[in-house]
């Protein structure tokens, strides 16, 4: 299970501290930590404090609300060009020849380049409709468009599929491989993984524990169901883009990006320079969820166009290139068999998954079904299934979200076998302590006694109570820094390469720093976003605040011991005495006896001083550390609930009500968390009633590649939104807070799910729940399937 | 060209472009001269030539409402027309927004309620809730859900977006 290292073990010696531990609404303890000398005493809870854990407003909001924020697509250089990419128009196709000529006399036209090289059999091969063929760079975004359909590709086309259950079969087209032979086949096919491939079918990737055969047999009742999930678009407002400037001295990139450490390195990595060569910026940052990660094949071009060209080259993509060419959330198919006893008790968990996330892999569905629950018996067997479509990646909270959505159902379904209410089944099989609070408060909220059997409502329009859990490993990333300086006119600053993607992170160090140094957060000047700082956690995996706002806390607090020692000189008392607050620095026991803080920074010997911290292992270990990610001891939780009603003459589902309850730790800035948690349910509405990326059979195109026909979320279907946060300490780190971004979105679609059998008393299985569905599955009308 | 020779004839219309031509554009009540080719959409020139880049582009055809501007006080996608078509009526942009430094109630309410994440979609968001407020004073909740309907916001601001639009308008009133 758990096996927690001992901090000693690290390097550098620690003292025993005495934190607060527990959820708040339950009640407190005092749990015993290791604790590095070089960090701060523990912190209190939020009750205790004057600015961390309170609702302090965006320090970026009033750049926000007048347009005033630089975002990569404002960016603007001295003699820009403009990139654009030449993308494949066919699913699968050898490329005899691309002719440039045409393109490269346009008077427009600095540079063109090839991405794809005829003369070369692996490169000569485009898999999926999107993919980037060459690029060309431009005086001007449309004198690229003009020299880019100038560009002649002469394509010998090869069979394609880009449907999941036809791409398993036997006879189907292979993604790989038709047209290479087997040696170079192997080679061709990414992230391999030491996974057998057989066809488009990769995998199983297995993850076993018991003997599910046995548990099978052991079972009173045994639920069996089949799930589909459709894939979801990103759809970041700001498009993916890049302002990329090679000169002699280094690569300078702005770029919207989740991750400005990760990207320099890809970029040192790809064009062989040294990291302190390569600087990336990004202020103003539109959306990522998962799909700006990484450098990606556009920052791969835009930085080859600038090279070449010899000046700055902008690349943003337009909105058809987004929905088929910067990633996207997995589809799934996945069967589930769940066997438990008369009392609920889990006997067995089996599941079996193929999804596809196009030419790439990552499809599988996380591990709800492995560790949600308590069960001796556990199989999971996951595909991933190859189709000629643009890559897949990571999309908040990937395989969890889409494995949530069969899993929660089947619990649900069981209880109803069961006859058991599904919150005391979960109580019986959820060890998890958190999420039992979660329940309990948000069954409370949502009214859960008035639940009522299947399909009560007697009219046509039906109402339903559902609802779901979440699981998310809380994560961290070891190599985060962070850097704060006191300037001698008492100006301070926090440091760090880490970029706000939205999340509101500026704002949540500025608290920190704030909390330590006794001022306000608004004196407190932030600086993120550029990789002259510290280097800084991504903004993925719901890791920002729990990997960046300890060393924050941490730095914040040696420059304090700088000062107090300063000011201890001039007010003749012991610095262990002295305390920061209210902009003073003042003798804990006599607050009136003190000066202010700039006279403290006054008094330093150099015009600045500064302090760089680094993020230290969890006090009491990790469950476990690859390079630099690491994963707490404690799981992020969450459960919602969701109140829906079902026209059953129209099959429109609308969702009523969605109470939310979650847990993040320390919850470090209330009214941003509450953003952060709507804003998950929202996606996982839109992901449960609307998201679907329609691909054509007959020409593998994607029919709705653009924000109309591709149906999102709007303001007319959200519904009232209750967010409710756990405060829960465990004594962690010098913040002890954790992430929230990803469990707010994995929980939403089964409980809606959930809610809509409550409602008609027929199970939807497949996403999204369109009115078509709906009347297909109340027998109104025939199935299309 | 002789196509067009010829239409301009048949029409009696003047014939302009392909190649930029110079225009006047009121926008946040300057009077800006600019070149642009005439295919330039009003959304470009703002963005492009007149640096005012507050105003987002992010579909580039109607459907997401980032772009939202004021022409003569009506909302309307700035992706959606050309810049040529303005004419003589006064653009207003999220820049022109804030008088003397002094935010718009809506703009106040907007960062009070916390009405943004990463921020891209939220000038034309409020663009619209000040276009709204201008229009309706005492709006409902249905009123700041249908002005706001046509815009997307990834991040799901809109709870938020409505919170802050009916809290500014009865701080206008008090």
């Amino acid at each position: 299970m758990i096996m927690a290292t001992d901090a000693t073990i690290r390097d550098g010696a620690t003292r025993t501290e005495k934190f607060p531990s527990g959820i708040v609404s339950v009640g407190l303890r005092e749990v015993e930590r290791q604790v590095p000398l070089d960090e701060p005493p523990p912190l209190a809870p939020n009750a205790a404090l004057a600015v961390i854990g309170k609702s302090i407003p965006r320090h970026n909001g009033r750049a926000k609300v007048t347009g005033a924020t630089l975002f990569t697509v404002d960016v603007s250089l001295p003699g820009m060009l403009h990139g654009r990419i030449v993308r494949a128009t066919l699913p699968h196709a050898r490329i005899r020849a691309i002719d440039t000529a045409a393109a490269a006399r346009h008077p427009g036209v600095l540079t063109v380049m090839l991405v794809a090289r005829p003369d070369d059999p692996a490169s000569a091969i485009v898999r999926y409709i999107g993919a980037p063929v060459a690029a060309i760079a431009a005086v001007s975004a449309v004198a690229a468009e003009e020299a880019a359909a100038l560009i002649r590709v002469d394509y010998e086309s090869l069979p394609f599929v880009v449907d999941l259950d036809r791409a398993r079969a036997a006879d189907a087209p292979l993604v790989y491989g038709a047209s290479l032979g087997p040696a170079a086949e192997q080679s061709e096919i990414p992230f391999l993984a030491g996974l057998p491939v057989n066809g488009n079918v990769r995998g199983p990737a297995m993850d076993n524990r018991g003997d599910t055969t046995q548990g099978l047999a052991q079972a009173a009742i045994i639920v069996e169901g089949e799930f589909r999930t459709e894939v979801q678009t990103h759809c970041c407002l700001e498009p993916h883009g890049i302002v990329a400037d090679w000169r002699p001295d280094g690569l300078t990139v702005h770029m919207s990006t989740q991750f400005t450490a990760g990207v320099r390195h890809e970029l040192a990595q790809a064009f062989g320079l040294p990291l302190h060569r390569v600087r990336v910026i990004v202020d103003g940052m539109g959306g990522g969820f998962g799909s700006k990660s990484l450098l990606g094949n556009y920052g791969r071009i835009a930085v080859g166009l600038s090279r070449q060209a010899r000046a700055p080259v902008r690349l943003i993509l337009d909105r058809a290139e987004e929905q088929m060419d910067s990633g996207n959330r997995p589809g799934t198919w996945q069967r589930l068999r769940v066997g438990a006893r008369r009392d609920g008790s889990l006997t067995a968990i089996s599941l079996l998954s193929y999804g596809t996330a196009g030419i790439t892999v990552g499809a599988g569905l996380g591990n709800n079904a492995q560790a949600l629950y308590t069960c001796p018996n556990v199989e999971s067997s996951q595909y991933d299934v190859f189709i000629n479509a643009g890559p897949g990646c990571a999309m908040r909270g990937p395989g969890n979200t889409p494995g949530a959505w069969g899993l929660e159902q089947t619990i649900d379904e069981l209880a109803e076998r069961l006859a058991i209410d599904p919150l005391v089944l979960r109580d019986r099989i959820d060890a998890s302590p958190t999420r039992r609070e979660e329940r309990r408060i948000g069954a409370e909220r949502i009214g859960w006694q008035r639940r009522r059997p299947p399909a009560a409502d007697t009219g046509p329009v039906k109402r339903g109570l559902g609802m779901a859990q979440s699981l998310w490993g809380a994560n961290v990333q070891i190599n985060s820094a962070c850097e704060v300086r006191v300037m001698r006119d008492g100006s301070v600053e926090v440091l760090s390469s880490v970029q706000d993607i939205g999340t509101g992170i500026t704002t949540v160090l500025a608290q920190v720093v704030a909390e330590v140094l006794g001022l306000r957060p608004e004196a407190i000047t932030v600086r993120i976003g550029d990789t002259e700082f510290p280097a800084g956690p991504p903004s993925h995996g719901s890791r920002t605040t729990a990997s960046i706002t300890p060393p924050a806390r941490t730095a914040a607090w040696r420059i304090l011991q700088t000062l107090l020692r300063g000011a201890a000189e001039t007010l003749h008392v012991s610095a262990a005495d002295l305390i920061a607050r209210d902009g003073r620095i003042v003798v804990r026991d006599e607050p009136g006896h003190g000066i202010r803080f700039e006279e403290a920074a006054a008094l330093l010997r150099t015009d600045r001083i500064s302090e760089v911290a680094s993020r230290s292992d969890d006090y009491a270990g990790f469950r476990r550390r690859v390079g630099d990610a690491a994963v707490a001891l404690e799981d992020l939780g969450g459960v919602q609930f969701a109140a829906v009603a079902v026209d059953t003459e129209t099959g429109i589902i609308r969702v009523e009500r969605v109470v939310a309850v979650h847990d993040c730790g320390r919850p470090m800035n209330p009214r941003q968390i509450e953003s952060q948690v709507q804003g998950g349910v929202l996606m996982g509405i839109s992901y449960a009633l609307f998201e679907n990326r329609i691909l054509d059979q007959h020409t593998g195109r994607m029919v709705n590649a653009n924000l109309e026909q591709y149906k999102l979320l709007g303001s007319r279907e959200t519904p009232a939104i209750d967010v409710v946060v756990l405060e829960n300490y465990q004594g962690q780190s010098a913040t002890d807070a954790y992430g929230i971004a990803e469990p707010a979105n994995i929980a939403t679609a089964p409980a809606i799910g959930n809610a809509v059998y409550n409602a008609i008393g027929v199970r939807l299985r497949s996403l999204p729940m369109t009115p078509a569905v709906v009347l297909a599955a109340l027998g109104k009308i025939p199935s299309r399937s | 060209m002789m196509e067009s020779a010829e239409a301009a004839q048949s029409t009696g219309l003047p014939v302009i472009g392909p190649e930029a031509i110079t225009m006047t554009l009121e926008v946040n009540g300057e009077h800006r001269t600019l070149q642009v080719e005439p295919r330039t959409t009003l959304a470009e020139a703002l963005r492009g030539p007149l640096t005012l880049t507050g105003t987002k582009i992010a579909c580039n055809r109607g459907a997401c409402s980032a772009c939202t501007v004021w022409l003569e006080g009506v909302t309307v996608c700035s992706c959606m027309m050309l810049a040529l078509d303005v004419g003589t009526r006064r653009v207003t942009t999220i820049e022109g927004l804030a008088k003397n430094g002094e935010l718009h109630p809506v703009q106040s309410a907007f960062i009070e309620h916390d009405a943004l994440q990463c921020g891209f979609c939220t000038p034309g968001m409020v663009m619209s809730c000040t276009a709204l407020l201008e229009r309706v004073p005492h709006p409902t909740t249905a009123d700041v859900e249908e002005a706001i309907s046509g815009h997307l916001c990834r991040c799901g601001t809109y709870p938020h977006v409505i919170a802050a639009t009916l809290a500014a308008a009865k701080t206008r009133q008090a």
